[in-house]
């Protein structure tokens, strides 16, 4: 799947929770949103950019993903 | 019996009954009176012929009917009242306690005598298929043309026939109003009057034009209401009087009205004459518009193709083979590739169009029979926005009222809606509220009819730029949080307060406000302030709302706001309220219902959601993957990836409907296995390699859930043109891939249903046939259903409110795209045409034309009815322009009913946060004048001539339609 595609869909995930006053909250909010309504093949996919670095994600989105790796990803290539 | 209330509902009506009762149902105390020495006892406020009706005294009439207020002018239904002078009219006459009635003597009938035979004197002696009420009362009153006979009559009169559905005889019109009537006070259009005086009184359509040339949008009303035979189907002039009818529910939009089709003869020589609105349906009572009424003859067009097909690749022709073969090759086909790609590389698309039960099938088939998630539906592409956003705020995935509450209404605010297009039943509904004096706010980008109609006008039009739809609810959120409009004790009594405290602070900031917001949503800040005090002071507030503010990328935040708005007003949880998603089709609220969403089993529940799965796992006897699926804008991009590859589409046409059609469409071509099932050879079909014949909805057998989350029976009147059902369809193909289905009958589909969702534990098809509808949820609590969702009756119990930020979307004017383009429908077209563009319905609406200010057509050298050229940064496309000042300045519209159009060519993959739904309301575009069609319609001409050329040739099948 189109990774610059994956990375704007990220973001904008990201622009909706951001507003929540709690970071903590809001990194929940999005990676909650990712493990709920993200197929497991795009999930991996972002996981593994992230794991690249994670060009192009807005910081929190990258924050929420590095943070939530193992339940987004489980059975992702080491 | 006792002065007791007698709170019936104003249209309250038994299922099955058809009795023209003379005047509207009343609700109120109860009176006693005696009728023909019969003690009789009616609400309040009845007439006296209701009254009589009612306890099954016979009292003619001819103006009189109960969908209209009485009128009093045929004088036939006269009446004797003891202490009365003269013989009062019974319909204008109300009940009074102790009222003595005589309904019949010999005074009486010599009365009613005269009047007819006064009538029966300018009247054809001819009889016409149609029912004539005139002439079934002179028959029972033993009335003759020969008294008045030799006088002028209008018997030469020119009959009106431009009317592609209906026919006007002005030589058996009695002058009664009741078309007129029906014209103003059902639909609202004030199409008709009656011109000249005394003698010279005719029916008159616009300003003494044709039917066809005025106002008139052809929704029945009047014909249903004409009781002589004057106004007349065609199709009844043509096939003669109705044997049978079955009741049903119309396969068009999300109003679901409820139809009898009348039909003659049996078996192999049935056909349909005729599509009347159901009285006793309780989504239109009695009311339609032109599509389901008269625009159904697509159902047996030549273009229906019956015979099951396949192809080993999409340049090849099609051949034509029995259902055995095609079905054992679609399953070898999508087994080869899970076997090749892995078990999730196919996947499957229910349909918005087809019955609960059929839909529920195919999610079952995709969950257990090919063991994945990978399902979705049309929902995506327009209301997945209204499940995720209501179901965040008010814990429900639907909206909170039925139709009937905007009767209760005081102030509507319309969003993002077009209803007199899109709902037109709900749109006559809506209008009468206004003309009672209920308030408009109207927030659209172009002037839509609603803003100023007959005797209809907003009370203020927020004509924002596209995009700007969440600027604006916070900006109204603002004025009623800063200038104390809050209904607190609501909030505090029904909403969490953490959230809505962070709420209130967030829209409270100067940011949000009308001022800081008028730049971008180019809506002058005094409206705003001037619509939010209306909103929040005027009574009971209601919000409707449409497209326009789920198809942008921030539908999901927009419909989170309107919830946020509503609770904060109070606006929740009784009549006349409400956050009301004016649904589109006719069963895309039943398809998410039944689980369609890739991330979510039957009644809204997360596939990860253990407990449950392990319920649907126990009765469908598999495993079912725990993770969510690939939604359709997802599955496209896996096709292009290689890691999907088949998919089974009931009922959906993707290439036209989708936004970015050439990625659509490159998507599909890159498949190795698409089956289609439908009733056309669609646009998505020219990408298949397997077309399985579908049935109309006049072939089905099941239930639709319309916008009200009512749920209705379809009842079949022809046998499926294929020899199958779509849901055997399913059936066979699970069986093929070796998952046992055996369902005898839709009923016990439903059986299924409710036994595995608690929304819909109590329905059946015996609750259906007795209570005529049932509005989820439906179970020990309400088990006859619920009409006005409450709090309490929802998952999490209290209102949540959510933060809101306005995010823009990338679709912003630049200087290479300087222009905005949205999207819209009209009424006589419905979504993407294949059933409307093969009816009469094309003589109103035949193609699709881009609408440009007049000062963005000036400056680009575009007059009326040019050709334009429209690119966006996805494609271009060409249409004919129609300069209007309907759209602002900067702003362009079309809409997207025929194919050629390619209005989705320019459509981007531009897409809702939340749930992919396709921003189609907000494309950056350039328009310039051209003067030939774009490269894609020259591509697109050619490629489905071809795949034309290859169905017209295809090997045609010997065999008979074998079961």
């Amino acid at each position: 799947m189109d990774t610059a595609n994956l990375v704007k869909m990220a973001n904008r995930i990201g622009d909706f929770f951001a507003a929540l006053p709690d970071a903590a909250e809001a990194r929940a909010g999005i990676a909650g949103h990712l493990q709920r309504f993200w197929e497991p093949r795009m999930r991996r996919q972002i996981v593994a950019h992230v794991e690249r670095g994670g060009e192009g994600l807005s910081s929190i989105v990258r924050e929420a993903i590095e943070a939530n790796r193992q339940t987004l990803a489980p059975d992702r290539a080491a | 019996m006792n002065a007791t209330e007698l709170q019936r509902p104003a249209s309250a009506r038994a299922l099955g009954d058809d009795t023209d009762y003379g005047t509207p149902a009343r609700a109120g105390a109860a009176v006693s009176l005696t009728i023909d020495d019969r003690e009789v006892t009616a609400a309040a406020g009845t007439s006296v012929m209701r009254a009589a009706i009612e306890a099954g005294i016979e009292v003619p009439k001819l103006c009189a009917t109960d969908t209209l207020e009485a009128f009093g002018s045929c004088r036939v239904c006269l009446v004797e009242i003891d202490g009365r002078k003269g013989y009062p009219a019974s319909c204008t006459t109300p009940v009074e306690a102790g009222m003595v009635v005589r309904t019949r003597s010999p005074m009486l009938e010599k009365l009613r005598r005269n009047v007819v035979e006064l009538y029966l004197s300018d009247h054809p002696q001819e009889d016409t298929p149609g029912t004539n009420a005139l002439r079934s009362l002179a028959q029972s009153l033993g009335a003759g043309a020969e008294r008045y006979a030799g006088g002028a009559t209008h018997l030469a009169e020119a009959k009106d026939e431009s009317n592609p559905y209906f026919a006007y005889d002005p030589a058996r019109c009695i002058v009664c109003y009741r078309c007129v009537r029906a014209c103003e006070d059902i639909q609202g259009t004030y199409a008709l009057t009656v011109s000249g005086r005394g003698f010279a009184s005719r029916i008159a359509a616009g300003q003494d034009q044709s039917f066809m040339a005025s106002e008139c949008v052809s929704c029945g009303a009047c014909v249903a209401a004409c009781p002589t035979g004057s106004l007349l189907e065609k199709s009844v002039l043509a096939r003669g009087r109705p044997e049978a009818a079955t009741v049903t529910t119309c396969a068009y939009c999300g109003v679901g009205c409820s139809f009898r089709v009348e039909t003659k003869g049996e078996g192999a020589a049935l056909e349909v004459v005729r599509m009347v609105p159901h009285k006793a349906g309780h989504a239109n009572e009695g009311h339609a518009c032109v599509k389901g009424r008269f625009a159904w003859s697509y159902a047996t067009h030549a273009d229906r193709v019956t015979r099951p097909m396949i192809r080993e690749r999409i340049a090849d022709p099609w051949r034509e083979t029995g259902w055995d073969e095609a079905i054992a090759f679609a399953a070898a086909r999508l087994r080869a590739i899970q076997a090749e790609h892995g078990r999730d590389s196919i996947g499957g698309i229910t349909s918005s169009r087809c019955t609960n039960e059929e839909t529920y099938l195919v999610q079952k088939l995709v969950r257990a029979a090919f063991g994945n998630n990978n399902v979705d539906t049309c929902a995506r592409v327009c209301h997945s926005p209204t499940g995720y956003g209501l179901k965040q705020t008010l814990g429900e995935s639907a909206g909170t009222q039925e139709f009937r509450s905007v009767d209760k209404a005081d102030v509507i605010m319309v969003i993002g809606a077009n209803p007199t297009e899109g709902h037109p039943v709900f749109a006559s509904r809506l209008k009468r509220r206004l003309r009672q004096g209920a308030k408009l706010i109207v927030v659209d980008p172009r002037r839509i009819d609603l803003v100023d109609s007959p005797h209809v006008k907003a009370d203020f039009h927020l004509q924002l730029k596209p995009g700007a739809n969440v600027a604006v609810i916070n900006a109204l959120a603002h004025v009623v949080v800063t200038e104390g409009l809050l209904d607190a004790d609501f909030v505090a009594r029904r909403c969490e307060q953490h959230t809505f405290v962070h709420w209130r602070d967030f829209v409270a900031l100067p940011e949000n406000s009308p001022e800081a917001m008028e730049p971008h949503s180019g809506v002058p800040a005094e409206l705003v302030r001037g619509a939010a005090r209306l909103f929040a002071t005027a009574g009971n507030a209601a919000i409707y709302y449409g497209l326009g503010v789920t198809e942008h990328t921030q539908g999901s935040t927009m419909v989170m706001g309107i919830a946020n708005l509503a609770m904060a007003t109070g606006n929740v949880g009784r009549e006349g309220v409400g956050v009301n998603p004016l649904r589109g089709q006719n069963n895309v609220q039943g398809s998410c219902d039944m689980g369609s969403f890739p991330h979510e089993l039957p009644g809204y529940r997360h596939v990860s959601h253990a407990a449950v799965r392990g319920q649907f796992e126990s009765a469908w006897g598999v495993p079912l993957a725990a993770e969510p699926g690939l939604r359709i804008p997802n599955m496209f991009e896996a096709a292009l990836d290689g890691s999907f590859r088949g998919l089974y589409c009931q009922g959906e046409d993707l290439v036209q409907s989708d936004p970015n059609t050439q990625h659509v469409a490159a998507a599909l071509s890159a498949m190795d296995c698409v089956i289609v099932q439908d009733i056309f050879l669609n646009e998505t079909a020219r990408y298949a390699h397997v077309f399985l014949p579908g049935a109309s909805f006049l072939e089905k057998d099941g239930t639709f859930t319309n916008a009200e989350r009512r749920i209705s029976r379809v009842r079949k009147v022809i046998e499926p043109l294929s020899g199958y059902a779509d849901w055997e369809v399913t059936q066979l193909l699970a069986n093929a891939l070796g998952y046992p289905m055996r369902y005898a009958h839709p009923g016990e589909i439903m059986a299924e249903i409710a036994a595995l969702t608690p929304t819909f534990a109590g329905v059946s098809y015996a609750k259906l046939d007795r209570l005529g509808s049932i509005q989820w949820p439906c179970n020990g609590a309400a088990p006859d259903g619920t009409p006005t969702v409450h709090f309490d009756s929802v998952a999490h119990g209290m209102g949540k409110f959510f933060i809101t930020a306005d995010v823009p979307s990338d679709e912003k004017s630049t200087r290479r795209h300087p222009l905005l383009l949205t999207t819209g429908r009209v009424l006589t077209q419905y979504n993407f045409g294949a059933q409307t563009r093969r009816t009469e319905n094309v003589r109103w609406h035949d193609e699709d034309r881009l609408e440009i200010h007049p000062v963005d057509a000036e400056a680009r050298g575009i007059r009326d009815g040019d050709w334009a050229g429209i690119e966006s940064r996805a494609g271009d496309t060409v249409l004919r322009a129609t300069v209007t000042d309907r759209v602002a300045p900067g702003v362009v519209y079309t809409t997207f009913h025929f194919p050629e159009s390619g209005a989705n060519v320019i459509t981007t993959d531009s897409s809702d946060w939340a749930t992919n739904c396709p921003e189609y309301k907000v494309t950056a575009v350039q328009v310039t004048k051209v003067t030939q069609p774009s490269e894609w319609q020259q591509r697109y001409r050619r490629f489905a001539a071809e795949q034309e050329r290859l169905f017209r040739s295809r090997r045609q099948s010997d065999a008979a339609v074998a079961r």
